[in-house]
């Protein structure tokens, strides 16, 4: 006698159980510090604080932790825990002028006032796996660099302090189109508040790439290069550093610093022939994220540019530029649930197309026959 | 959980939640844009409906969650252990026994009563998705009342096949106004939206829309004259408790191609039964 399936609960608390068990491991072997994530595995620290849209490194690494290294799954539980976050108030646009740089370079310019800043890159290592971090001491032993911290060139005369972005220089020449400011009355859209709606804002897009999957970022960013929605981009400038968070209280009606964040910034310079109305000048595309994220500011950057073409009187004809596209399709977290769901229960509806294709394949033979 | 506050959203946003379901049940079959939030479970499995149950639920309400029919599969079992664990109502299998019901992929066997809310899972809210991907386009068709395309479709089904080749989310018309997907209930559940006398909200929480049929709304099941809507039907009686005229879940009982049929709602079988 068939007696339906029951004990849903039992199974749930037991793959509880399981998974636990597995996260964890051979018990014989130490068990993860969030500080060990947090130190040696900072890039995925960094993507998480960036997809999770969620500033904090030690949340992030617990959320590494728990998802066994699923960088999806822990963007998840960041986003889950902040979703529950009050909110206090807006902060003054950061300002990266201002920025403590780490890392600065532009393929534009051979050199630029402040200079190129190598830095800490993967770019010109020989990716050979080096088996010496077997053990712990690699080919390369860490350490700080030279005094002029690995500028490719001599300084430039002093900025007092300001390291001006490299765009400025088009800037003043009229070379690039001016961007100005928003009026700092004007509420800056959040898509995790207010349902996206279109045409969406760039401050909506830029907040939707800078959450979306990198993955898919990247993705689009490059089909641009291959044609699909060609913009002609230069890397006008990439920067990393901390910049200073501030906030103006209500009540003292004046900012104040609250923090100081990692960001990676990237500006795009891309090709425009003029239209009717506008002469031939360069356009920008902007990327901008936590941590120390170049491919993904870069991606952004194409990315935003893309989505720029009606504004620009470009006729769109490829993904990277349709906003409806790339904005309800790059959220990982969104994908990744809707994609698994298939892994639910749907026997009913399953019946319901069963009936359905043996009536229509009944009616198919009565007429063969 | 007490750092969570009653039924984990905060109050702000159940009031932003309320009142989208006010503006739904205002303008019935008419999906309204919200501020979906991010749910601690993933979307696809309910966040909508989650968020509705979770604005509307109150510390006497009797909650019942059903999936596919039943109130046993595991993601019924997960969501309603989410609202014991947040809210502490009680919960019940009985569909006479709740007064609200969230469900995904059914309406209950048992009539449901005025003063009940049913809560449905919506995966895709927009019935005229598939043939029209955009958005944009698609809220202007439903300003515009341009549901041509809907009709032309079903009637190059029935010209190619016969039939209406669409076995679940069968699109329906509401108080005469909006095109509305019943989310994926079998078009044999169709009939009951018609002039129910619960009130049912849809809540889609990847896609940020809800929608609401207030009781007693006219819900008709798109058709035409001559090619009038029709249900599922089975030969066989649920081989459990014998009822006909029920939602079937077809049982594989053996490598043999045996099959058996039971009810899918649960609950009714189960009464039925006389347990």
């Amino acid at each position: 006698m068939y007696v339906a399936v029951k004990g849903g609960e039992r199974a749930i608390a037991n793959a509880h159980r399981l998974l636990a068990e597995e996260r964890r491991g051979d018990p014989s072997v130490p068990e993860l510090s969030l500080t060990q994530i947090d130190q040696q595995l900072g890039l995925a620290v960094d993507r998480v604080m960036i997809e999770g849209s969620l500033y904090d490194r030690e949340l992030a690494a617990l959320a590494i932790k728990q998802a066994r290294g699923d960088l999806i799954e822990a963007i998840f539980l960041a986003r889950a825990y902040r979703t529950t976050l009050p909110r206090f108030g807006a902060t003054q646009p950061i300002d990266t002028d201002g920025m403590a740089i780490r890392r600065r370079v532009s393929a534009t310019f051979k050199d630029v006032p402040g200079g190129q800043i190598l830095g800490a890159t993967f770019d010109y290592t020989h990716r050979l796996l080096d088996f010496g971090l077997v053990d712990g001491h690699g080919a390369t032993p860490p350490g700080e660099a030279d005094s002029d911290a690995g500028h490719v060139a001599a300084d430039l005369p002093a900025l007092e302090g300001r390291m001006p972005r490299v765009i400025d220089i088009l800037d003043r020449d009229g070379l690039i189109e001016p961007e100005e400011p928003d009026s700092d009355r004007r509420a800056v859209g959040d898509l995790t508040r207010e349902p996206v709606d279109f045409p969406a804002g760039r401050d909506v897009r830029l907040q939707s790439l800078a959450r979306a999957d990198e993955g898919f970022v990247l993705a689009l960013g490059y089909a641009t290069q291959r044609g699909y929605g060609r913009n002609h981009p230069f890397a006008g400038e990439i920067r990393v550093g901390e910049v200073e968070v501030e906030l103006v209280p209500e009540e003292l009606g004046f900012p104040i610093t609250i923090g100081e964040i990692t960001v990676t910034e990237c500006q795009m310079v891309n090709q425009f022939k003029g239209s009717a109305t506008a002469p031939p000048q360069f356009t920008r595309g902007y990327g901008l994220v936590f941590g120390h994220a170049e491919r993904k500011a870069m991606t952004m950057a194409l990315v935003d540019r893309a989505l720029r073409c009606r504004e620009l009187g470009e006729t769109p004809t490829s993904p990277a530029q349709d906003e409806e596209f790339v904005l309800y399709h790059g959220d990982n977290v969104e994908a990744s649930g809707f994609v698994q769901h298939l892994k639910l229960p749907h026997h009913v509806d399953f019946q319901s197309e069963l009936v359905l294709i043996r009536t229509l394949r009944a009616e198919a033979e009565a007429r063969a026959r | 959980m007490n750092a969570y506050n009653f039924a984990f959203l905060d109050e702000q946003t159940k009031r932003m939640i309320r009142r989208a379901i006010l503006k739904a049940v205002a303008i019935p079959g008419y999906q309204v844009p919200f501020g979906s939030r991010e749910m601690p479970l993933s979307y696809g499995w309910g966040t909508g409906g989650v968020q509705v149950t979770a604005s509307v639920i109150g510390p006497d309400d009797v909650l019942k969650v059903i999936d596919q029919g039943a109130d046993d599969t595991t993601n019924a079992v997960s969501i309603r252990r989410f609202f014991e664990r947040t809210t502490g109502v009680r919960t019940t299998t009985r569909t006479d026994a709740a007064s609200l019901i969230q469900t995904r992929h059914r309406i209950p066997e048992t009539p449901l009563a005025a003063g009940q809310i049913v809560v449905f899972q919506v995966p895709i809210p927009e019935p005229l998705r598939w043939l029209e991907p955009r958005e944009t386009e698609t809220r202007k068709m439903h300003a515009l009342e341009e549901y041509g395309v809907m009709h032309v479709r079903l009637y190059e089904d029935i010209t190619r096949h016969g039939h209406v080749e669409t076995a679940y989310d069968y699109p329906v018309l509401v108080n005469g106004r909006y095109i509305m997907r019943p989310s994926p209930i079998p078009k044999f559940d169709n009939p009951k939206l018609d002039r129910n006398p619960a009130l049912l909200l849809f809540g889609a929480g990847r896609e940020k829309r809800i929608y609401a049929v207030p009781p007693f709304t006219s819900v008709r099941s798109l058709d035409f004259e001559d090619h009038p809507f029709t249900i599922e039907h089975w030969d066989q009686t649920c081989a459990l408790c014998g009822a006909a005229d029920v939602f079937m879940d077809e049982i594989v009982v053996d490598d043999k191609g045996g099959r058996m049929f039971v009810c899918s709602d649960t609950d009714f079988c189960e009464r039925r039964r006389g347990r």
